[in-house]
C-alpha cells in the first residue's frame, strides 16, 4: 500500500517545468543528480522498482491536481516508461490536465526543439487510462485498496486523496488551501483519523495576513490607476490564480460601475475558463448560489484581447501570460507600456531570479533588453502576492479536522518543515517526519485485528448491552493465520489437553480462646454480615463456603487460644479470595456476647 | 403490447373507483352514528387485518373530536391497543392518544395512569418512543400538577437503560421538559430529586449514540431555560463534549458552554497541563473561539453568533480575538492594519508599492509561537475570512453587540469592520456597515479608514449606498482632511448616480453639524471665494452646490465666526435654501442681516409651542360654541378646516394632529349640512337633491372615519370611540335617508334591525367610555332604546332623526404622538416619455421603489395598485421580503409589479398607486369585543359580516406610460 503513495510523491516530486520553482526545493536533489536531459525533466522512475515492470509494483496512480508539477511527467510515466494501471483524477483536472499538458508539449518540442518527448497522441493514450472519480465517492481499486476525494481548494478540481486497505488509511493532501478565495471554498476534511496525513507544507513558516486587506489594496490600485488614466498590465499565468483574479476585478467592475474595458489574453484560457463555467460545483459558495442568475465566469466585462488593443488610447486593465514578464505577450505588452508613468504593472505572484519581472521588483528602472535595447521604466510597479497554499495555521487546522496518528510533511524546504514538525508534535502529541528523497520511514500502526468469536461464548458473555464494551474472559487460539475466541472448555477440547486445577490456601491466625466451632460460628455470623451479596453457608461439617471458597477453622496446636482459619480458592476466584483473607486479618470484630 | 398495456390501465383505473366507492359508503354509515367513540369502535372491530386497522386509525386522525367524547375515544383506542398484535398499528394508536390530550378543553390526567401502564408490556422500541412522547403531551399540559411530573419523571427514568436510542431521546426529552425545577428549600426530597436529575442527564452525555449525547444535552438546555440552575460540575464534561465526531452535539454542548459561562462567569477553572487558573467565562470564551474554526459550518455559526453575548469576558481574551501572530519565513511580521496606522502616525503617505515593503523585521522565538491556540486568538480573524458568508455575518454580529459595550475593543475591531464593506457578498457588506453605524459613537475614522470607507460609495447597490450615507452621518472624522474627502467622494456619489440627492444632503447635514471647526478651514475653498477677487456667482440649482452649501451652513450653526467668509451670493443663497429645503438649512444668526427666523431654543417644551397651542385654541373654540346658529357653525368649522390644514402644511411635526383633527371636523360639518331642516322639510319631489346631497356625505363620512382609524399611527381607544360614534350617526344618517326614498316597509325592517345590532355592538365594545359621552347621539339613542325595540320602523326614523340633530358635539381629545401615514413612490417617477415596450398577453416588470412613513405592520396592509386605462385595476400583493426598515416608523418598499395587457394601437398612460389595506375586524375595537366575548358567551362570536374591507389610497399616483404591442405572427 505504501509503494502508491511513495509513487506519487515522485511524480510531483520535482518537475523540471518552464523555470523551476524554488519553494519545493526538497526533493530536487535527487533529479540533479541523474546525468540524463530526460531524465532530468522527469522525476526517476527507477527508484519504485529497480528494475521491472511499475504496472507490477503500482495498483494506481492518483493525481490530485493539474498543476505541472503534479501531473507533468504523467504521459512520460505511463506512456514512456510504461505503466498500464489505472490513473485517478477528479473530473475538472481530467479536463483541464490534456490542455496544460499540451502547452507544455509545444512549448518545449516546437519552441525549445527538445526531443525526445512526449507526442500529443502520447498525452491522448495516457488519457484514456483515466479514471475520474467524484468527490466523496469512495473507490474500490481492488479487493482491498479504496480511495476516497476530498475538497482541497487550491485551484479547480484540486483534491485530497484518503486511501486505505482495511482499517489502516493514509490521507495525501497534495496542494490545499484552507482559506477560501473569490472563486474557490476552503479545503475540507472529516475526521477520518488516518494512520498517516502526508501533507503539504509549502508555508511551513508563514502565517499570513487576512486576505482581504490584499484583495483591497489590489482593487484599489487598479480602481486609482484607471481612473487617472492609465493602463494596468497584470502578467498571470493561464490557470489558478488568472481566475481568481479575473472573477475579483470582474465583481469590482459590476459593483463600481465601471466602463474601463478589461481584457484577457486568448489562446488557452479561453478554453480554461469554458470548463470552470462548466464545473460550477467545485467553485466557492457564492458563485455556486449565485449561478442560476448568471454565472460568474460568463464575463461581462473582460473580453479577448487582441494585439493591436495594446495601442489604444485611453485606461485599460490587461491578464496577459506568462506571469513572470520573461517572454511571449506580457512582456511585448510591458515594453509598450512601461515609458508611461501613468501605467502600472501588478506582479501577482512569485518571480524567479533573471527574469524581468524579478528585476523590476527588486526596483531596477533601466531594463537592458535584446539587441542592447535600453528600455527605462517609469511605470508603477506593484506586488500582490496572491497564493493558493495553506499557511502554517492552516496546515495545522487541517491536522486537527484529520485528526491523523501520524503526520509526514513533504513538498517543502528542510529548515522550515523542521519548525513545524516541533510545533506538530508540541501541540497535537503525534509523530510527524519529514523524510529526505530516498530515505525509508517507518510508522508502527495500531491495526485491529477481527476475531472470530464462538456464539455461545458470546451470549454466555453480553448478557443484556450488546453495544456497550465489555471485559469479558475466553481463550483465544492463534491457529493457521486466524484468530479464534473460544471458551477454556472448548480450548482445552480442541487442543487436547487436560484442565489444572490451581488453588489458592492461606492460613490466618485468630486469637479466639473459645472452642472451634464456636469460632466458626462467630467467623459465619462475621462474615454474613460484611458479605451481604454472597451466598455464605455454614455446612455441617463445621466448614463455612463462601461462593466456592472453603474456610476451615483448627486450634494451634501449640496455643489453644489461636485459631488457624484455613481459607482455599481456586485461581477464577482471586479478587473474592484474596478480599476474604484480608478481612479475616483484620480479625473478628468484639462481639458483644 | 399497447393495447394490452392500455387494458391494463383500464383495470386498473376501474379498481381504484370501486375502492372509491366503498370508502364512499363507510363514510356514509359512519355519519349516521350518534357517537364518534361507537364509530371507531365499530371500525376497529371491523378491521380484519392490520393494514384495515391503520387505514380507519388514519382516515379518523383527520377529523376534530369534540372535547366530550375525547375520553371515550381514548379508552376505546386502549381496548383496541392491548388486543392489537400489530407495532404499526399500536404505534398509530400511540400518536393518537397524544393527538386526542392535545385537544383544547380535555385535561388528560384521567388517561395518564393508563398511559403508564401501556409502557409495561410494550416490547417494540418505536412504540415506546411514541408512548413516551404522548406522556410528554399528557405531561406539558398538567405541568401544573408536580407529582405527576414526578411520576412520569419516574417512568423516564426507567426507560433511559432501554438500548434504543429513540426511547432513550424521549425520556431525556421527558426529563428536560418535566424534571423538577423548583428550589428545593422548602422539600427535601424535591431538591434531592433536582439533584438527581442533572445527574442522570449529566450521565448520558457519554452515551454511545451522538442523538442521545445531543437529546441529553438538550434536555440539560431545557431544565436551564425553566429556570433550573445547573452544577458547574457538568462544565468539564460539556467541554469535552465539544470534541465529539457529531457536528449536533458539538454544536449543543457549544450552547451549553455558553449557559455555564453566563451562570458562573466567575468562578475559577485550572488550566489543563499548567498550574494556572482563570475565569471560568474566560476559558468559556477561549473555547467557544476555538469551535469559530470548526469543521462544520453549521457549529461555526453558532460559535459566532454565541460569542457576541459574552460581555463579561476579560479584555485581554476579547482583544486576543482580532489578533493573528503573523509571520513570514519565522520573523515576525507586520499586518496590513498596522503598517497602516503607522503610515498614517508617521505622518507620511502611503508608500506601500514597492516590494517587499512588507518584508518580516525581527526574529521570532519558535518556542514561543502557538499556532493552535488554546486561548481566542484570531478567532473573529477567521470567522470574518470564513467561507460560509452565514459564518461571515454571525461573526459581524457579534463583532457589533461586544464593540458597543467595549470602546477599546470596537476602536481595535475598526480594521476588521472596514475591511468587511469589500465582502463578495451584499448581505454581509451591509451588514457591517449597519454595525459600524451602531458603534460609531465609541469611534473615530482615520483617515486611511475613512478612505476605505468611502470606497465604498461607488457601489452599484442604492441599499449600500444609503446605509453607507446614513453610516456617515453618525461618524466622526478626527481631521479637515478626512471632511474635505468625504465631502468629495459624496460630489462624486452624487455625480455618478443623481438619485441619491436627497440621502446625500441629509447626510452632509449631519456631517456639518458634527464637525463644525473641521469645515471651518476649508469654507474659502469650498465657497471658492478669493480675497482680492469676486467669483463668479454658482448654479442655484446644482445640486452638487447644494451639498456643499448644506455642509457649510450646518456647520456654521455653531460655529459663529463662519458667516464672515461668507460672500453675498451665499447669503442670499442662505435665504432661498431656508425657505425651500428647510428641513436641511438650520436658521442661522446673521451679522448684519435680519434675522431670518426667529431661532427657536431647544427649551421650550412641545406644549408651549405656539403653533401647538393655536391648535388646541381653534379646537376649543369649536367645541365651546355650542349654540350658535347653524350658518354660523359652518362657518366656524370651515374656518377652522381652512386653519388646521394650512397649520399642517406648514409644521411638519403637527401635521398629522392638524389633519387628523381637520377630518373629524369636516366629517362634522358634513353631518350639520345634511340635516340642515330646511331641506328636509321640502315636498317629496324635491327628495331627491337632499337624498343625493346626505347620502354623498353619509358615504364620505363614512370613508373618511376609517380613514381616520386606520391611516394614523398612535390612534388610542379614546379617539376610536369617537370615530365610531361618527360612523354609526353617518349610518343613521344612511337609514334616514333610505327610508325616506323608498317605498314601502318590508325592506325597512331588516335595515333597521341591522342599525340597532350595531348600536348594541357600539354599547358592548365601548361600555367603559360611555360616561364619558353625555348627551351625544348614541347616549340619547340607547336612553330611547326600548322605545326604538319595539317601535314600527317609520316611528323608528323618526327618533332617530330628532335625536341626530338634537344631538351634541363630542370633544376629540387628541392624543400625545400622532402620525399619518403616508408613502411616497420614488420610483417609477413618471416623467419618462419612453413608453415600457412589451408583446400583449406578456408580462412586463416594472420596478417600484417607494418610501413609507408610519405604517404599522406594512407587510399586512401595504398593496400596489395598477389602473389601466380602460378601468381595469390590479391589486398587487407585495412579498414581505420586499419591505425594509431603515429606521424607526419607515419603511421602503422595493418591489416588481408584473403588467400585461391585450394588445393598444398607441401608448398609454397606466396609474401605479400604494393603498392600504384595512379590515375593521382588525382594529382594536374588535379585537376587545372578541376578548370579553371569549368567555361569557361564545356563541356570540364577532360577526364576520361586520368585518368590512376596504383600502385607503395614501400615496400619489404615478403615471407609467405603456405599450403592448401586439404580438408578431
Amino acid at each position: 500500500m505504501l509503494d502508491v503513495v511513495y509513487c506519487f510523491i515522485l511524480i510531483e516530486g520535482q518537475l523540471v517545468t518552464e523555470i523551476p520553482k524554488s519553494s519545493s526545493g526538497h526533493h530536487k536533489d535527487a533529479a540533479e543528480q541523474t546525468p540524463s536531459r530526460l531524465e532530468r525533466r522527469f522525476p526517476d522512475f527507477s527508484y519504485i522498482t529497480q528494475n521491472g515492470r511499475l504496472t507490477d509494483f503500482l495498483d494506481c496512480v492518483i493525481i490530485s491536481h493539474f498543476h505541472l508539477d503534479h501531473c507533468g511527467a504523467l504521459p512520460y510515466f505511463s506512456e514512456m516508461v510504461g505503466y498500464d494501471g489505472p490513473i485517478y483524477m477528479t473530473h475538472p483536472t481530467k479536463a483541464i490536465c490534456p490542455i496544460l499538458l499540451e502547452d507544455y508539449r509545444k512549448i518545449t518540442v516546437d519552441k525549445k526543439g527538445e526531443t525526445n518527448f512526449f507526442t500529443s497522441q502520447m498525452i491522448k493514450d495516457c488519457m484514456k487510462k483515466v479514471v475520474a472519480v467524484h468527490l466523496h465517492q469512495t473507490v474500490q481499486v481492488d479487493e482491498e485498496l479504496e480511495i476516497k476525494a476530498y475538497y482541497a481548494g487550491h485551484v479547480l478540481g484540486a483534491a485530497m486523496f484518503q486511501i486505505k486497505v482495511g482499517c489502516e488509511s493514509v490521507v495525501y493532501t497534495g496542494d490545499y488551501n484552507m482559506t477560501p478565495d473569490r472563486h474557490l471554498g476552503a479545503a475540507w476534511i472529516d475526521k477520518c483519523r488516518p494512520d498517516l496525513l502526508i501533507t503539504e507544507s509549502t508555508y511551513a513558516t508563514t502565517i499570513r495576513d487576512s486576505k482581504r486587506c490584499r484583495e483591497r489594496d489590489f482593487l484599489k490600485k487598479v480602481h486609482e490607476t484607471v481612473e487617472r488614466g492609465g493602463k494596468v498590465l497584470i502578467p498571470v499565468f493561464a490557470l489558478g490564480r488568472a481566475q481568481e483574479l479575473c472573477i475579483l476585478l470582474e465583481t469590482f467592475w459590476e459593483r463600481m460601475n465601471l466602463k474601463a474595458p478589461i481584457y484577457f489574453s486568448t489562446g488557452l484560457t479561453e478554453k480554461a475558463n469554458h470548463y470552470y463555467k462548466l464545473f460550477i460545483t467545485w467553485t466557492n459558495q457564492k458563485i455556486r448560489k449565485t449561478f442560476v442568475q448568471r454565472n460568474m465566469f460568463e464575463f461581462k466585462h473582460i473580453k479577448a484581447f487582441d494585439r493591436a488593443f495594446a495601442d489604444n488610447p485611453g485606461p485599460m486593465v490587461v491578464f496577459a501570460t506568462p506571469g513572470m514578464l520573461h517572454a511571449g505577450q506580457s512582456l511585448q505588452i510591458f515594453r509598450k507600456w512601461a515609458g508611461n508613468e501613468k501605467n502600472m504593472v501588478i506582479m501577482p505572484g512569485y518571480c524567479v531570479q533573471g527574469t524581468v519581472g524579478h528585476k523590476i521588483l527588486s526596483g531596477q528602472r533601466k531594463l537592458e533588453m535584446e539587441g542592447r535595447q535600453i528600455l527605462e521604466v517609469k511605470m508603477q510597479v506593484e506586488y500582490m502576492s496572491f497564493s493558493a497554499h495553506a499557511d502554517a495555521k492552516g496546515i495545522m487546522q487541517l491536522i486537527r479536522q484529520a485528526e491523523p496518528r501520524n503526520v509526514l510533511l513533504v513538498h517543502g524546504e528542510a529548515k522550515k518543515m523542521e519548525f513545524l514538525k516541533q510545533k506538530i508534535e508540541q501541540e497535537f502529541h503525534v509523530n510527524c517526519y519529514m523524510p529526505a528523497n530516498g530515505e525509508t520511514t517507518t510508522i508502527f500502526t495500531n491495526p485491529s485485528i477481527p476475531v472470530d468469536i464462538s456464539l455461545g461464548l458470546l451470549k454466555r458473555e453480553t448478557a443484556i448491552d450488546a453495544k456497550k464494551p465489555k471485559l469479558m474472559h475466553g481463550t483465544l487460539i492463534m491457529k493457521d493465520n486466524s484468530f479464534r475466541l473460544v471458551s477454556p472448555e472448548q480450548a482445552l477440547k480442541e487442543l487436547g489437553l487436560a484442565e489444572h486445577q490451581l488453588r489458592f490456601t492461606c492460613r490466618v491466625h485468630i486469637q479466639d480462646p473459645r472452642k472451634e466451632h464456636e469460632t466458626v460460628l462467630r467467623v459465619y455470623n462475621h462474615l454474613k454480615g460484611v458479605l451481604k451479596d454472597y451466598s455464605v453457608q455454614h455446612l455441617p461439617d463445621g466448614s463455612i463456603t463462601v461462593e466456592s471458597i472453603l474456610i476451615q477453622a483448627t486450634a494451634h496446636l501449640e496455643d489453644q487460644g489461636t485459631k488457624v482459619l484455613l481459607v482455599s480458592w481456586t485461581y477464577q476466584d482471586e479478587e473474592l479470595g484474596s478480599y476474604l483473607t484480608s478481612l479475616l486479618k483484620k480479625g473478628l470484630p468484639q462481639s458483644t456476647s | 403490447m399497447a393495447a394490452h398495456l392500455k387494458k391494463r390501465v383500464y383495470e386498473e383505473f376501474t379498481k381504484v373507483v370501486q375502492q372509491q366507492h366503498e370508502d364512499l359508503s363507510a363514510k356514509k354509515l359512519r355519519l349516521t352514528k350518534p357517537s364518534k367513540s361507537a364509530a371507531l369502535h365499530v371500525d376497529l372491530c371491523k378491521a380484519t387485518s392490520p393494514a384495515d386497522a391503520l387505514q380507519y386509525l388514519l382516515q379518523f386522525a383527520r377529523k376534530p373530536v369534540e372535547v366530550e367524547s375525547v375520553e371515550g375515544v381514548v379508552r376505546i383506542l386502549l381496548e383496541h391497543y392491548y388486543k392489537e398484535n400489530d407495532a404499526s398499528v399500536r404505534l398509530k394508536i400511540a400518536s393518537l392518544l397524544g393527538l386526542l390530550s392535545k385537544t383544547p378543553g380535555f385535561s388528560p390526567d384521567c388517561i395518564m395512569d393508563d398511559a403508564i401502564n401501556t409502557l409495561q408490556n410494550e416490547k417494540s422500541h418505536q412504540v415506546l418512543a411514541q408512548l413516551l412522547d404522548t406522556l410528554l403531551v399528557i405531561g406539558t399540559k398538567l405541568t401544573e400538577n408536580p407529582s405527576v411530573r414526578m411520576r412520569l419523571v419516574e417512568v423516564a427514568c426507567k426507560h433511559l437503560t432501554d438500548s434504543s436510542h429513540g426511547v432513550r431521546n424521549k425520556c431525556l426529552q421527558l426529563i428536560g421538559c418535566l424534571g423538577p425545577v423548583e428550589k428545593g428549600v422548602a422539600k427535601e426530597a424535591e431538591s434531592q430529586a433536582a439533584k438527581d436529575v442533572q445527574k442522570i442527564i449529566g450521565d448520558h452525555f457519554n452515551d454511545q449514540d451522538p442523538r442521545v449525547r445531543t437529546a441529553a444535552i438538550k434536555a440539560m438546555l431545557q431544565l436551564h431555560e425553566r429556570g433550573l440552575k445547573l452544577q458547574q460540575a457538568i462544565y468539564g464534561q460539556a467541554c469535552k463534549l465539544l470534541a465529539d465526531d457529531y457536528e449536533q452535539v458539538r454544536s449543543a454542548a457549544v450552547q451549553l458552554i455558553w449557559v455555564l459561562s453566563q451562570l458562573y462567569p466567575e468562578s475559577i477553572v485550572p488550566i489543563p497541563s499548567s498550574n494556572e487558573e482563570i475565569r471560568l467565562v474566560d476559558d468559556a470564551f477561549g473555547k467557544i473561539c476555538h469551535m469559530v474554526s470548526d469543521g462544520s459550518w453549521v457549529v461555526r455559526v453558532q460559535a459566532a453568533k454565541l460569542l457576541g453575548s459574552m460581555q463579561q469576558v476579560s479584555s485581554h481574551f476579547l482583544e486576543q480575538t482580532l489578533d493573528k501572530k503573523l509571520m513570514s519565513d519565522l520573523r515576525r511580521k507586520r499586518t496590513a492594519h498596522e503598517r497602516a496606522k503607522e503610515l498614517y502616525s508617521s505622518g507620511e503617505f502611503s508608500s506601500g508599492r514597492k516590494w517587499g515593503d512588507d518584508a518580516p523585521k525581527e526574529e521570532i522565538d519558535t518556542g514561543a509561537v502557538n499556532l493552535i491556540e488554546s486561548g481566542a486568538c484570531g478567532a473573529f480573524v477567521h470567522g470574518l475570512e470564513d467561507e460560509m458568508y452565514e459564518v461571515r455575518i454571525a461573526a459581524v454580529e457579534a463583532l457589533c453587540m461586544l464593540a458597543q459595550s467595549s470602546p477599546s475593543f470596537a476602536e481595535k475591531c475598526l480594521d476588521f469592520l472596514v475591511d468587511m464593506f469589500n465582502d463578495e457578498i451584499e448581505e454581509v457588506r451591509l451588514q457591517s456597515i449597519h454595525t459600524m453605524r451602531k458603534i460609531s459613537n465609541n469611534i473615530t475614522l482615520r483617515e486611511d479608514q475613512l478612505d476605505t470607507v468611502l470606497a465604498v460609495l461607488e457601489d452599484s447597490s442604492r441599499d449600500i449606498r444609503e446605509a453607507l450615507h446614513e453610516l456617515l452621518c453618525c461618524t466622526n472624522v478626527s481631521t479637515k482632511e478626512g471632511i474635505h474627502l468625504a465631502l468629495v467622494e459624496l460630489l462624486k456619489n452624487l455625480t455618478k448616480y443623481p438619485t441619491d440627492r436627497e440621502s446625500i444632503w441629509k447626510c452632509l447635514k449631519f456631517l456639518g453639524s458634527r464637525h463644525p471647526t473641521l469645515v471651518l478651514p476649508l469654507v474659502p475653498e469650498l465657497l471658492s471665494t478669493h480675497p482680492f477677487f469676486d467669483t463668479p456667482e454658482p448654479d442655484m440649482d446644482d445640486p452638487a452646490y447644494i451639498a456643499v452649501l448644506v455642509l457649510i451652513f450646518n456647520a456654521a450653526k455653531s460655529c459663529p465666526t463662519m458667516p464672515a467668509l461668507f460672500s453675498d451670493h451665499t447669503f442670499r443663497h442662505y435665504a432661498y435654501l431656508r425657505d425651500s429645503l428647510s428641513h436641511l438649512v438650520p436658521p442661522l444668526r446673521l451679522p448684519g442681516r435680519k434675522l431670518v427666523s426667529s431661532p427657536v431654543s431647544p427649551s421650550i417644551t412641545p406644549h408651549e409651542d405656539p403653533s401647538q397651542q393655536f391648535l388646541h385654541q381653534s379646537l376649543e373654540r369649536v367645541y365651546n360654541l355650542q349654540h350658535l346658529d347653524p350658518q354660523g357653525i359652518q362657518e366656524l368649522l370651515e374656518f377652522t378646516i381652512r386653519d388646521l390644514q394650512r397649520l399642517g402644511e406648514l409644521q411638519s411635526e403637527l401635521a398629522g394632529m392638524a389633519d387628523f383633527t381637520a377630518t373629524y371636523l369636516q366629517c362634522q360639518l358634513l353631518l350639520i349640512k345634511a340635516l340642515q331642516e330646511k331641506l328636509w322639510n321640502v315636498a317629496a319631489p324635491l327628495y331627491l337633491k337632499q337624498n343625493a346631497l346626505a347620502s354623498a356625505a353619509a358615504k364620505q363620512i363614512l370613508e373618511e372615519t376609517y380613514k381616520m382609524e386606520f391611516m394614523y399611527s398612535g390612534v388610542e381607544s379614546r379617539q376610536v370611540v369617537i370615530i365610531h360614534h361618527m360612523r354609526l350617526q353617518a349610518k343613521a344618517l344612511q337609514l334616514i335617508v333610505t327610508a325616506r326614498t323608498t317605498r314601502g316597509v318590508e325592506p325597512l325592517f331588516g335595515m333597521c334591525e341591522k342599525f340597532l345590532q350595531e348600536v348594541d355592538s357600539f354599547q358592548r365594545c365601548f361600555i367603559s367610555e360611555l360616561p364619558q359621552m353625555q348627551g351625544s347621539f348614541v347616549d340619547k339613542l340607547l336612553d330611547l332604546m326600548p322605545r326604538l325595540v319595539t317601535s314600527k320602523p317609520s316611528e323608528v326614523v323618526k327618533i332617530l332623526q330628532t335625536t341626530l340633530r338634537q344631538s351634541t358635539f363630542l370633544h376629540l381629545p387628541l392624543p400625545e404622538q400622532l402620525h399619518r401615514a403616508s408613502a411616497n413612490i420614488i420610483e417609477p417617477t413618471g416623467e419618462s416619455d419612453n413608453p415600457l415596450r412589451f408583446t400583449s398577453g406578456l408580462v412586463v416588470a416594472l420596478d417600484v421603489d417607494a418610501t413609507l412613513e408610519h405604517v404599522q405592520d406594512p407587510q399586512g396592509t401595504v398593496k400596489v395598485q395598477v389602473l389601466y386605462p380602460d378601468g381595469q385595476a390590479q391589486l398587487i400583493h407585495p412579498k414581505p421580503a420586499d419591505f425594509r426598515n431603515p429606521g424607526p416608523g419607515r419603511h421602503r418598499l422595493i418591489t416588481q409589479v408584473y403588467l400585461s395587457h391585450t394588445a393598444w394601437t398607441e401608448p398609454c398612460q397606466i396609474e401605479v398607486r400604494l393603498l392600504l389595506a384595512y379590515n375593521s375586524n382588525r382594529s382594536k375595537a374588535a379585537a376587545k369585543i372578541a376578548k370579553s366575548t371569549w368567555n361569557e358567551s361564545p356563541e356570540a362570536l364577532p360577526q364576520p359580516e361586520n368585518g368590512i374591507e376596504g383600502t385607503i389610497p395614501f400615496s400619489k399616483p404615478v403615471k407609467v406610460y405603456i405599450m403592448p404591442k401586439p404580438a408578431r405572427r
